[in-house]
């Protein structure tokens, strides 16, 4: 299982590497919600300064959807699906290794993410480790749920304008364990902030586990 | 489980879908809800006395947190119980993917009535129709959750890659749930200590309103399975349509085949294709 999925995240980020949508297009988007949401909020340094975490978290989900979109779309050309089936790979290696991959992009995201805050909102994060723990469980959840309800709606027309209605109510627990984590890292505030990670723990344990069980029948199903 | 036989019908001559025979203990439940109902409707709005507090504000409680009840519990019970007996191979079929997906549409309109009906009573007793309350949030995402299924479900496939589909779909959200609920109360409450009366305990009073209080328990109930039973015999009938529409297009489909190409062949041989109009004398300035 292990084997496997090492050589499907490797499959996907080589994809990934060589074709770059990731990095022309959804690192550009995630900034460009960054900017979005300054100008929703307004010049008021103190106001953006406030609302910061909340940004970067929800820069963070909705550029998550497009890396789902794009991990799916990946296998949806000439029958790929069909042979990445055939060729004897565990499916929960398959699912580990998509997760793997997307997670991944998504840590460097945040990297990007991070930097752009603290350049246009002039925030400075205080307690870091707890942000860096805060966002790896995070990256662990989105990944996992992300890649199961893409593979959920893979085979279907209509997947691009299914999927953020699927999976965005389900990541609203990241979205608000993780920037409230962030906000108490941020102010320098730790007790507050660790409270927050045992939201994310169990929702990055339970989706990769659940993740692990049900990509099978999920496949089969598409 | 009676499907339309998979004979192929003419095209013109397509027997209808026969009418469901539904059951005669469906028609029982969809009675006494009706006569539960009747007996809710007249305790809360005439027997029951006004509160002492909330005056008849108050009778809200006799639908709001019963509503709730089904909308949460019943309609969870019922939907993820159904999608993991489909999911299950030795339970595996459509009985239970129709009754899970039955739920979850009859668990709409719950919900929203729970939020309809919260907002209500929130307006006067709080000032506000809608408050970032824990419950209210949670409840707010299930409805969008709920949502997001049933979109999902309307996708056209065949009913067995449907059905698993929406089986994990469900589990996958059923999942969340208890994730999204701990997760809208911290945030609620982290901060400020929660402010609200809570509609669901305040039933010490006199004897007649706490019956009406269970009383409505059970009407609601009833009404609930009933319009599960119902909506699963339209779920039922839905595919059986859908069926019987595909295969009529199928028919039709192949006659237009055979009949083109009984056309076609005749006028096609020996005759030189016709030129577009614009072909030949399009330069002529």
């Amino acid at each position: 299982m292990w084997h496997d999925a090492v050589l499907v995240a490797g499959k996907d980020l080589r994809i990934e590497a060589r074709a770059r949508v990731g990095l022309w297009q959804v690192v550009p988007f995630a900034v460009l919600v960054l900017v979005l949401l300054a100008f929703a909020i307004g010049p008021d340094q103190a106001a953006l300064r406030h609302a910061a975490p909340g940004i970067f978290w929800v820069a963070l989900l909705f550029s998550t959807v497009l890396a789902i979109q794009r991990s799916v779309a990946v296998e949806s050309g000439e029958g790929t699906r069909d042979g990445l089936r055939l060729s004897g790979i565990d499916p929960a290696g398959i699912f580990l290794g998509k997760a793997a991959a997307v997670g991944l992009q998504l840590l460097a995201l945040q990297l990007v993410l991070w930097a752009g805050m603290t350049l246009l909102f002039d925030v400075r994060v205080h307690v870091v480790w707890l942000a860096v723990v805060a966002s790896l469980l995070a990256t662990v959840g989105l990944a996992c749920a992300g890649v199961l309800y893409g593979a959920l709606s893979a085979g279907l027309r209509v997947r691009d304008t299914l999927l953020p209605l699927l999976v965005l109510p389900v990541l609203a627990p990241v979205l608000l364990a993780g920037s409230k984590a962030w906000e108490a890292s941020l102010n320098g505030a730790a007790a507050s902030g660790t409270q927050w990670l045992k939201i994310l723990v169990p929702f990055a344990v339970i989706y990769l586990v659940v993740g692990i069980v049900l990509y099978g029948p999920l496949q089969e199903a598409g | 489980m009676s499907s339309v036989a998979p004979t192929r019908p003419a095209a013109e001559s397509a027997a209808p879908v026969p009418s469901p025979s539904r059951p005669r203990w469906l028609h029982v439940v969809g009675l006494l809800g009706v006569v539960a109902m009747g007996f809710t409707v007249w305790l809360g709005l005439w027997v029951t006395p006004p509160d002492v507090f909330q005056g008849n504000l108050a009778r809200l409680l006799y639908i709001h947190p019963a509503i709730a009840t089904v909308a949460l519990y019943w309609v969870g019970i019922v939907a993820a119980g159904g999608s993991l007996l489909y999911l299950w191979p030795r339970t595996r079929s459509l009985f239970w993917d129709r009754l899970a997906a039955s739920a979850v549409e009859v668990g709409v309109i719950f919900s929203a009535l729970t939020l309809v009906t919260g907002s209500l009573w929130g307006r006067p007793v709080w000032g506000v129709w809608w408050t970032w309350d824990a419950r209210l949030t949670s409840t707010a995402l299930l409805l969008l959750l709920e949502i997001g299924y049933l979109a999902l479900r309307r996708v056209p496939a065949d009913l067995p890659v449907r059905a698993r589909r929406c089986a994990v779909a469900a589990l996958l959200i059923a999942v969340d749930i208890p994730i999204v609920h701990f997760s809208v109360y911290w945030w609620n409450t982290l901060h400020q200590a929660g402010t609200f009366l809570d509609p669901g305990f305040k039933i010490h009073a006199s004897p007649s309103m706490s019956w009406t209080f269970l009383l409505s328990f059970v009407a609601f109930s009833l009404v609930f399975v009933w319009l599960l039973g119902v909506r699963y015999q339209v779920e039922v009938l839905q595919d059986a349509v859908g069926q019987e529409e595909l295969e009529i297009s199928l028919a039709e489909r192949w006659s237009e085949g055979r009949a083109g190409e009984a056309l076609a062949q005749p006028e096609w041989s020996g005759e030189v294709r016709p030129q577009p109009e614009w072909s030949g004398g399009g330069a002529a300035p």
